[in-house]
């Protein structure tokens, strides 16, 4: 087995140092009538090649952006990942090493997770931000729990929230005892406005979509008066990161807790995972921000470094009393984020989030120029829009995929309210040649 | 605000301008924030042209909506980013380096192929919402791992949903919070032994539930006396790692399961140390409900820094109907063939992953079970043993064993003999770094003062583990004739110890303009 270096001598040697005679004796603390007794019915061992063979015939059997025009999105975003991010995330001293709890030979891995915080505080406009969630929705799950935490309320007032995003949320709220009331989308403009009397003396918080699940931009500043003037906070979940750079900073608006998914800057899809959920916060409520946090500090000649801190509020420490659960972060993808940033950087991240509202803009306008195809929201959106079709949205994808195109998602299932509909999203992946081939197909015309 | 950083050192301050990019000791790199490397006009992307007509945001969104300006990003080109990231790439230890011995981590050699597989574009490129009839190589791949991770752990049924060994307990205990509600019983207590994970607790508290702490025997096992003590109506679950977070195989498991169910309750199982059972004995045959497992730990996939981790959870039957969804089906009969996503579960705990969880994670997983196949597996577990048996053999002359007997896959030891020159186990730790190696997990577990926690994963030859012996013997004699060079530890690293409690008192957590705050 080429993983495992031992040869016959070496476990022969080892086995005389111990004093046993058989590996199978160092096992018997376990009793023998509880061992196995049979070889695991798994597939015997393949080769290198033969599994390369195998997992390359089975990825060979899902369409994905590379073999497919990509127009599909609802929360995870195919955008153009420039080389040098997998060369540097695909170093082993990043990759191989765990979390950084011996600061000082874990330094590449705490600096680059204090200029991430650093970045996410930048982008959502808040002061304090943790070293990443799981995902978009859990992160939103956990920033609902410490809204309940610091407003001891168990109320939930939710608008415009992804569907898994709010079950996520439900899922969580459970235990502690949390109940989550949906707002209802406006049918004309498609934004969700939080009235006052939604709110009240048991609101925890409301939360908002930013830009909404069927894509439009959100009043979040109306949203955040709504829910202060209750006490409440405001969370604003952000699914397409890249939106950041377009529009102002939640935290500008008087969000709170600003969280979502950062998988757009520079994570693969990976159908979904693993990608990379970030959470930021006001500074005087970080001891109630769940995740592992890296602050700056000196060493004992007083130069600078970065170590884990506030670790009291974490599971190890603080047992059942902590903030979360959570011990892991995604440290990888995080850094595959900073890396991203770092090359986009000032310029870059503006330019191709104008890039992609210009895309949606062309892509709305053909979509309401085309006759049978309607844009029925009219709020201003991103990069994502919903698109009305003649007849189903399933067959109108089939038409789309007919012509090589995954061409949005059919909202049948999510939001039967708005008839035969596609979200359809447009991001620097696809070009106008795309956009009118899709437009055509979703409108049924002969190609 | 912090103050000012010590300038004796100007030279090779990270802070100060002719440093920047620059800055090295020999081949040890510095290297200063990239908001500090940033330069006005430097671009590291180049994006296509547009091919559609330029927008003005102003025309589409009201202008109170909008940002002016990225500030906070650096401006950097690509061949600074470059320099960036592979300089401080090399202050990072790593598995790829050498021993990396944190107990209950397991960190194994992380296979390259793994990575390799993960990245192909059918894998990689996918998305989690594009139709099953799309996707059938991966739910394929999904539905086949279950069944894998099934047969290793003897559970009847596995969701590949959790992003993380936490959020598997989390699932877990929602599933026995269900299952209870399920029958109409309102229990509010979960059994925790004062060896466990602070994740077991933190996610019993999750969930709403009290903690009960069941005490270990002087032995440093759990006694089926000390848990029929704490057993009663209220008792939902008992929480409960094997091996222990000692290292050792908890021999009454069998009859614990028994007072835990004949009370009604159920048995948790955190598979964090489940490396050393593969192919020996299953939890699932040993009175287990409801498990999670580390793929990060037990089935290879890297620890990427911190994360991205995979926690499927595996469950009995009984458990099967509050999994969470989607579940991932085989299609048959009149259905035709193939795999779909089924999310009608009535009594399903519901979601927790935003879409199926850590995908890549799972192919990697997969790789690594059918790379090694049933043999190889349990390769794994005899050499993880045998590896963490022969440690204890060269270093029980020398250092405390608090509970000496036969272990599974980590020893612990303790500082305890070395009270009188003044070394602590924080010591050791940071002196094994100046002897080529990251330390072990310390001060855990919580019941062993001083803990040095140590997990040599199979992945270690004999002559490695030897080198790493004689720097555990080396530093037990310098506590004793040299105690200051231990206390003072590490010497050989780039920067020296470092203040914990003053980042943890007036926290700086982002750089600003001017100096951090």
């Amino acid at each position: 087995m080429r993983y495992i270096p031992h040869t016959e001598d070496d476990v022969a040697r080892m086995l005389d140092a111990i004093g046993v005679p058989t590996v199978e004796s160092l096992f018997a603390p376990i009793p023998e009538k509880l061992r196995l007794g049979r070889a695991l019915a798994l597939p015997e061992a393949a080769s290198e090649q033969q599994v390369l063979a195998e997992l390359g015939a089975l990825a060979a059997l899902n369409a994905n952006a590379e073999t497919h025009r990509w127009f599909l999105g609802a929360g995870t975003y195919a955008h153009f990942v420039p080389s040098a991010v997998d060369a540097l995330a695909g170093r082993s001293e990043f990759y191989t090493s765990y979390t950084p709890y011996q600061p000082e030979i874990s330094q590449g891995t705490l600096q680059a997770i204090f200029e991430w915080q650093t970045m996410i505080c930048g982008l959502t406009g808040l002061e304090v931000s943790n070293a990443s969630m799981y995902d978009g929705a859990s992160a939103a799950a956990e920033a609902v729990l410490m809204a309940m935490r610091l407003t001891r309320r168990h109320k939930i007032v939710s608008a415009g929230l992804h569907p898994h995003y709010r079950d996520v949320v439900r899922s969580y709220v459970a235990g502690p005892e949390g109940k989550l009331a949906l707002l209802p989308r406006d049918p004309t403009t498609g934004r969700t406005p939080v009235p006052a009397d939604a709110i009240d003396a048991e609101t925890a918080c409301v939360i908002v979509q930013q830009p909404s699940f069927t894509g439009a931009v959100e009043d979040v500043r109306a949203a955040a008066e709504a829910a202060h003037a209750r006490g409440a906070l405001l969370v604003v979940v952000v699914t397409e990161a890249l939106s950041l750079a377009l529009l102002r900073s939640p935290g500008d608006l008087g969000a709170d807790v600003v969280c979502g998914e950062a998988q757009s800057f520079g994570v693969p899809m990976s159908f979904g995972g693993p990608h990379l959920g970030f959470l930021a916060t006001r500074a005087r409520f970080v001891r109630q921000m769940p995740g592992r946090v890296v602050g700056e500090t000196v060493d004992a000649r007083n130069r600078r470094g970065f170590v884990l801190t506030l670790s009291t509020r974490e599971q190890h420490i603080r047992r059942e009393r902590a903030t979360s659960n959570i011990c892991t972060n995604q440290g990888l993808m995080l850094l595959r984020a900073t890396i991203y940033l770092a090359l986009l950087g000032r310029q870059g991240l503006r330019a191709l989030a104008l890039g992609n509202l210009a895309k949606a803009a062309y892509l709305r306008a053909r979509v309401t120029a085309t006759p049978g195809l309607g844009a029925p929201l009219s709020a201003p959106v991103f990069n994502e829009l919903v698109v009305r079709v003649p007849d189903s949205a399933e067959r109108a994808l089939a038409r789309a995929l007919d012509d090589g195109a995954v061409g949005g998602l059919d909202l049948a299932p999510y939001a039967p309210d708005l008839g035969p509909s596609v979200l359809v999203c447009a991001t620097e992946l696809v070009s106008r040649d795309a956009i009118d081939r899709l437009v055509r197909a979703l409108a049924g015309a002969a190609r | 605000m912090t103050g000012p950083v010590d300038r004796a050192d100007a030279g090779r301050d990270p802070n100060s301008p002719e440093a920047v990019g620059n800055a090295s000791r020999g081949l040890a790199y510095e290297e200063p924030l990239l908001f500090e490397r940033s330069r006005p006009g430097r671009v590291g992307y180049s994006l296509s042209a547009l091919d559609v007509p330029e927008v003005r945001p102003k025309d589409l969104l009201p202008e109170d909506f909008l940002r002016t300006d990225c500030e906070g990003l650096p401006e950097l080109s690509e061949i600074d980013v470059v320099r960036h990231f592979t300089r401080i790439s090399t202050w990072n230890y790593a598995v790829d380096l050498g021993l990396y011995p944190l107990g209950s981590c397991t960190m194994k050699y992380n296979p390259k192929l793994n990575e390799v597989v993960a990245r192909l574009p059918g894998f990689a490129q996918t998305h989690p919402l594009q139709p099953a009839a799309l996707s059938q190589g991966l739910l394929q791949l999904f539905y086949e791992l279950e069944r894998q991770l099934a047969e290793v752990s003897g559970m009847d049924r596995v969701s590949l949903q959790p992003a993380a060994g936490a959020q598997g307990e989390l699932a877990g205990v929602m599933m026995i919070r269900a299952y209870h509600e399920h029958r109409g019983e309102q229990r509010t207590q979960v059994l925790v032994p004062d060896s466990a994970h602070g994740t077991n607790p933190a996610s019993a508290g999750l969930n709403g539930y009290e903690i009960v702490s069941v005490p270990s025997g002087s032995d440093g096992l759990l006694h089926p006396e000390a848990v029929a003590a704490a057993m009663g109506p209220d008792v939902a679950a008992l929480m409960l790692t094997n091996p222990s977070t000692l290292g050792l195989f908890e021999e009454h498991i069998v009859r614990i399961a028994e007072i835990v169910h004949a009370g009604g309750g159920l048995v948790y199982g955190d598979g964090a140390n489940l490396n050393a059972l593969l192919g020996i004995a299953r939890p699932g045959d040993l009175g287990i409900d409801v498990m999670h497992f580390n793929l990060h730990k037990t089935f290879s996939t890297p620890h990427g820094g911190g994360g991205p981790g995979a926690g499927p959870v595996g469950v009995k039957n009984t458990l099967a109907p509050h999994l969470p969804v989607p579940v991932v089906r085989k299609l048959g009969g009149s259905e035709g063939d193939g795999f779909v996503l089924d999310y009608e579960f009535p009594r399903s705990i519901g979601r927790l992953h935003g879409n199926f969880g850590n995908v890549g994670m799972l192919v990697r997983a997969f790789a690594y079970i059918r790379s090694l196949g049933p043999d190889g597996l349990r390769r794994c577990a005899e050499m993880a043993v045998l590896n963490a048996n022969y440690l204890l053999a060269r270093l029980r002359g020398a250092w405390h064993v608090p509970y000496d007997r036969t272990v599974m896959h980590e020893c612990v030891l303790s500082d305890a003999r070395l009270e009188a020159s003044g070394v602590t186990t924080l010591d050791v730790a940071k002196r094994l770094i100046d002897h080529g190696y990251h330390p072990p997990t310390v001060y855990f577990p919580l019941i062993v003062p001083g803990a040095l926690m140590i997990e040599p994963t199979e992945s270690e030859s004999l002559e490695g583990l030897d080198r790493f012996v004689e720097a555990m013997l080396a530093i037990e004699r310098e506590a004793r004739t040299d105690p200051d060079t231990v206390r003072g530890a590490p010497h050989s690293t780039r920067l020296s110890r470092l203040d914990e409690t003053r980042a943890a008192r007036k926290p700086v957590l982002r750089w600003q303009p001017g100096g951090s705050s």
